[in-house]
């Protein structure tokens, strides 16, 4: 399903969350969606989702506005870090209303996922703790198959080895399954090799929507003299400097060859490095 | 293979590499079944599409030959075509990274030559 937005914003007061975005995201991609906190993202999902209107622009999915819309609710499913489900519900209770409101719902591969997660179907949702949620969260997100899935922040409290566990099934489920995956978050680190396409927010505008491996391709860390490396940076945009006595190295959008060629180190940016830099606020912005 | 993948080259050459040189060291052999871009993103947790472009590449270059519905397949010619390969990018990855080096610490080319038989006689070559 493909997600055209154009020019679109959201004001609350004087506050722009989001600041006339516009975008194309293809589908059948893992995205990522980054940015810092406030930057946008909770806003961007919940008006995709249908769940909030934007001030101005517009936003179409598969041509139609997702807003108070039961075709494309059915086919988006959103899952954020917490409050997903009512506190007085079972586990059981959740995964039936789940499976009444996605068509491609997987009975199977949710109560696989709830064994894994040594989640019991009985468990009051307000018994369970934020780690445990978050894996309810992720096992109906994954479940309910929809053409496209959005996770905010899902494994809030979740441990490393259950973390670990999601993005293997996770993977393994989107390639027998292709579909939209939107995955936002800041902590870039574990997920950042899943990622197809990226898309960066930052104060409420896009600064960026690339390929993860065009992106890799094209930013070099350089280091050297500092005047060898003033010279080669002088028409680069640069991501981020360090100078230390007489040498610099430089995290910034060019060639390997060309930088080989300037007489300099060369090396790849680390890509949570480059999306930790990408995502900072700039400097007196 | 390497337990974990190095974030700072290119994801896809890397699964590249790794098949190739699988294939260099033996431990991969013509006609045998090259992992699948589904084992490689799920072994390093990485975008199937990363795996996939690495694969496909391999495919395009003659060593791999896609079998439908079964998978990838090592090619009678893979390993030629890889030493071959290989011996073109000795050059630049590791010949002149030595020379440089050698430059910065003014070593000549005798000293180079005497370096490279003494390492021959250390290890009774």
């Amino acid at each position: 399903m493909e997600i055209k937005v154009d020019q679109l914003s959201k004001n609350y007061g004087e506050n722009n969350a989001l600041d006339q975005v516009s975008l194309t995201l293809e589908g059948n991609k893992i995205y990522g969606l980054l940015g810092r906190n406030g930057a946008g993202k909770t806003t961007f999902m919940d008006i995709l989702s249908g769940q909030i209107l934007a001030s101005a622009g517009s936003i179409s999915i598969d041509g139609e506005n997702p807003f108070d819309n039961q075709r494309l609710t059915e086919s988006i499913c959103l899952i954020k870090e917490a409050n997903n489900f009512s506190p007085e519900l079972k586990i059981k209770q959740v995964l039936k209303i789940y499976s009444y409101f996605y068509p491609n719902w997987n009975q199977e591969m949710a109560e696989e996922l709830l064994e894994i997660f040594n989640l019991k179907q009985s468990a009051k949702i307000k018994t369970l703790s934020k780690g445990m949620e978050s894996a309810l969260g992720i096992t109906a997100g994954l479940a309910s198959r929809a053409p496209i899935t959005v996770f905010d922040e899902p494994y809030i409290g979740m441990d490393a080895p259950s973390r670990k566990k999601f993005y293997e099934i996770l993977l393994e489920d989107y390639q027998e399954n292709p579909r939209t995956i939107i995955f936002s978050t800041h902590l870039i680190d574990e997920v950042s090799l899943m990622f197809e396409e990226v898309i960066i927010l930052r104060e409420g505008s896009v600064i960026l929507q690339e390929s993860a491996e065009d992106l890799r391709a094209k930013t070099i860390a350089i280091s050297g003299p500092k005047d060898q490396v003033d010279a080669f940076l002088a028409d680069k945009e640069i991501i981020q400097r360090n100078d230390l006595a007489g040498s610099s190295m430089a995290y910034a959008f060019g060639s390997r060859k060309e930088a080989l060629d300037a007489g300099l180190e060369v090396e790849g940016v680390p890509v949570q490095e480059l999306m930790i830099h990408l995502t900072e606020k700039k400097k007196g912005a | 293979m390497k337990k974990e993948l190095d974030e700072n080259k290119p994801i896809f050459l890397q699964i590249k590499e790794q098949i190739e040189d699988s294939i260099i060291d033996g431990s991969l052999n013509s006609g045998e079944r090259a992992p699948s871009t589904n084992e490689f993103a799920k072994f390093y947790q990485i975008n199937p599409a990363t795996a996939g472009k690495g694969i496909n590449e391999l495919v395009s270059e003659g060593i791999l030959i896609k079998k439908r519905g079964v998978g990838m397949f090592v090619t009678d010619e893979a390993k030629g075509i890889v030493i071959e390969k290989r011996k073109q990018t000795f050059y630049e990855n590791y010949l002149l990274p030595m020379k440089k080096e050698a430059q910065k610490l003014e070593m000549d080319r005798q000293e180079l030559i005497n370096m490279l038989n003494r390492e021959d006689e250390a290890n009774g070559n």
